[in-house]
């Protein structure tokens, strides 16, 4: 993505577009060294807290019946947003991408809202809806249904947030792609969605894996609207960032950075895969007749 | 280039997909951001304004606002440093360093603020030495300052690395054989067209940083008036049933956020149109 291999091709005429040795080296050490203070330390320091106490206390941290019930819950909300949000995505990008009409690029950023929305907002909305003294707050008590301080209110809060990643992951690449494929394939007698999995998907597989990982990310490690919509019931509402929160408040800091390191490891595997898949997407089967 | 535009398709399924789209559009984001808003009209003007200047409202918004502005300034100063280094020079771990600034994109909020509070704790790797300086970061101001820059450094480099990419050498090669020496290039010639770019990742950044709360809650200190940021004075409100203040309070960073984008927006129209697709 950042190769530039035309610097560095010529020899003299560079020394006109290059700054001295020294400038080099000062602009090199201090992007090196912000990096390092800013954001390489504090990842290494999740693992060492993680481990301050042996590798057994790690594991006993882990296999702790409240992290348990946490990495199941996060793993249940991840895959109910992370499913409705693949499924919007693909309806949305196809309308949005494949057709004209008017009011797109404003339809583009509402769909694009909630990245543009504190945390703590997001979950707001849902209090504000479903809480007691909420919208629909009192129908709901009445009727025994619990959204607020259950899994159903966290996974709202959730969907909210990943809501904008597939669909945007897949606009662009779909726009790009155009149409005659889905138009041949259709004048050849194929229905719509026929055309849909036989073509369009097979095209854009790797803009949804990416939308997918991005969404997914984000869906497991979601913070502040959890949190708010959460109520924090022990071994039942709380995901593993809010469990992270509430061992480290209680200064059982060995088990709080071990649930962390799970979520940073989800952060590496997810950089990584990210970086393989943005490969893939550059070389991707360029649409025919470019 | 931009495929076909006016071009009429002829596929399947506008209707359907479209009705879809905006139904759930309407039920998870459009909806509950409208009930924020008609909350907001349960209250009196006189409500409205009573709550926000209040003084630990005030203060929590000041903190909220004026920490992120700073921290996008270091962004914004460090972002370009960062860019500069990872596009035009070549020196061992580059390509590490490149993919390290997305950890703050990906690390979840909470974690990156129990590691940063860790760290800067007085007995933490960085805390220790900086508190023989007799520097305090955890638990003050500056601590919500060190986790905003943290959180908003991705903006900036990834912002504005693909423009430096794309920037045309030939005009570079040209200032420079004109006679005007590097330093006129840099600031006369290359600085300016990133600018859309920089506006962008600053704004970027900022917008990021005013809402931030799992990263900035941990190393705060959440002293009211003094290290409370307003996402976590909504959650107190909402915590003691004051639904009316959390509100209020959401509003106003709302209202903010969309005059941010509405400002990024604007900015990438006036860079389309200052410098001409090629």
């Amino acid at each position: 993505m950042t190769n530039t291999p035309q610097i560095s091709s010529t020899s003299a005429r560079d020394d006109l577009r290059t700054e001295p040795r020294f400038i080099r080296g000062l602009v090199i050490a201090m992007a090196v060294i912000f990096l390092t203070v800013f954001v390489v330390l504090p990842l290494v320091v999740v693992f060492a807290q993680a481990f301050s106490k042996g590798v057994g206390a790690y594991f006993a941290a882990l296999s702790d019946p409240e992290a348990l019930s946490a990495i199941r819950l996060t793993l249940m909300v991840a895959v109910i947003s992370v499913g409705l949000n693949l499924v919007f995505g693909l309806v949305a990008a196809w309308a949005i991408a494949k057709f004209d009409f008017r009011g797109k690029t404003f339809l583009i950023s509402l769909i694009d809202l909630p990245f543009s929305v504190s945390p703590v907002i997001s979950g707001l909305v849902f209090v504000l809806l479903f809480g007691a003294q909420g919208f629909w707050g009192p129908w709901l008590q009445s009727h025994d249904v619990h959204v607020l301080f259950a899994v159903p209110g966290i996974a709202l809060a959730t969907i909210f947030v990943t809501f904008p990643f597939v669909a945007r992951a897949l606009i662009p690449l779909m726009q790009e792609q155009g149409t005659q494929e889905e138009e041949a394939a259709i004048s050849l007698g194929a229905s719509g969605l026929q055309t849909f999995f036989r073509v369009t998907l097979p095209n854009i597989k790797w803009g949804v894996l990416y939308g997918v990982l991005l969404c997914n990310a984000r869906a497991m490690g979601e913070f502040g609207a959890v949190s708010v919509v959460s109520g924090h019931i022990r071994g039942e509402t709380n995901t593993m960032p809010l469990l992270v929160e509430i061992l480290y408040n209680e200064y059982q800091f060995v088990s709080s950075f071990a649930i962390a390191s799970l979520l940073a490891m989800l952060a590496l595997i997810t950089l990584v895969a990210k970086t393989i898949l943005e490969r893939h997407l550059d070389e991707g089967p360029s649409p025919s007749g470019d | 280039m931009s495929g076909g535009a006016g071009r009429r398709s002829t596929l399947p399924g506008f209707g359907l997909t479209m009705g879809l789209t905006l139904t759930w559009l309407s039920v998870i984001i459009l909806i509950p951001l409208a009930g924020l808003f008609l909350k907001t009209f349960e209250l009196s003007l006189d409500q409205f304004w009573v709550i926000l200047t209040s003084r630990r409202t005030l203060n929590a918004l000041k903190i909220s606002f004026g920490l992120a502005f700073a921290a996008a300034m270091v962004n914004l100063v460090m972002g370009t440093v960062i860019v500069w280094a990872l596009v035009r020079y070549r020196f061992p771990g580059r390509r590490l360093f490149d993919a390290i600034v997305d950890i703050p994109f990906a690390l979840p909020t909470a974690v990156a603020g129990v590691a940063l509070t860790s760290l800067f704790a007085q007995t933490g790797w960085l805390g220790a030495p900086l508190a023989e300086l007799g520097i305090k970061v955890a638990f003050t101001p500056v601590g919500i300052f060190v986790a905003m820059i943290f959180i908003g450094i991705p903006f900036v480099v990834r912002t504005v690395q693909p423009v430096l990419i794309d920037l045309d050498v030939e005009i570079e090669e040209a200032a420079a054989s004109l006679g005007a020496n590097r330093w006129h290039t840099v600031s006369k010639v290359i600085l300016p067209s990133l600018i859309p770019a920089l506006l962008t990742g600053f704004a970027l950044a900022f917008a990021r940083a005013v809402g931030e709360y799992g990263s900035v809650i941990f190393i705060a200190g959440n002293l009211p008036n003094v290290s409370e940021i307003a996402p976590l004075l909504i959650v107190i409100r909402l915590s003691e049933f004051r639904y009316a203040d959390a509100t209020a309070i959401a509003v106003v960073m709302l209202v903010a956020s969309f005059l941010i984008i509405f400002a990024v927006n604007r900015i990438q129209r006036w860079a389309q149109t200052r410098i001409p697709a090629h």
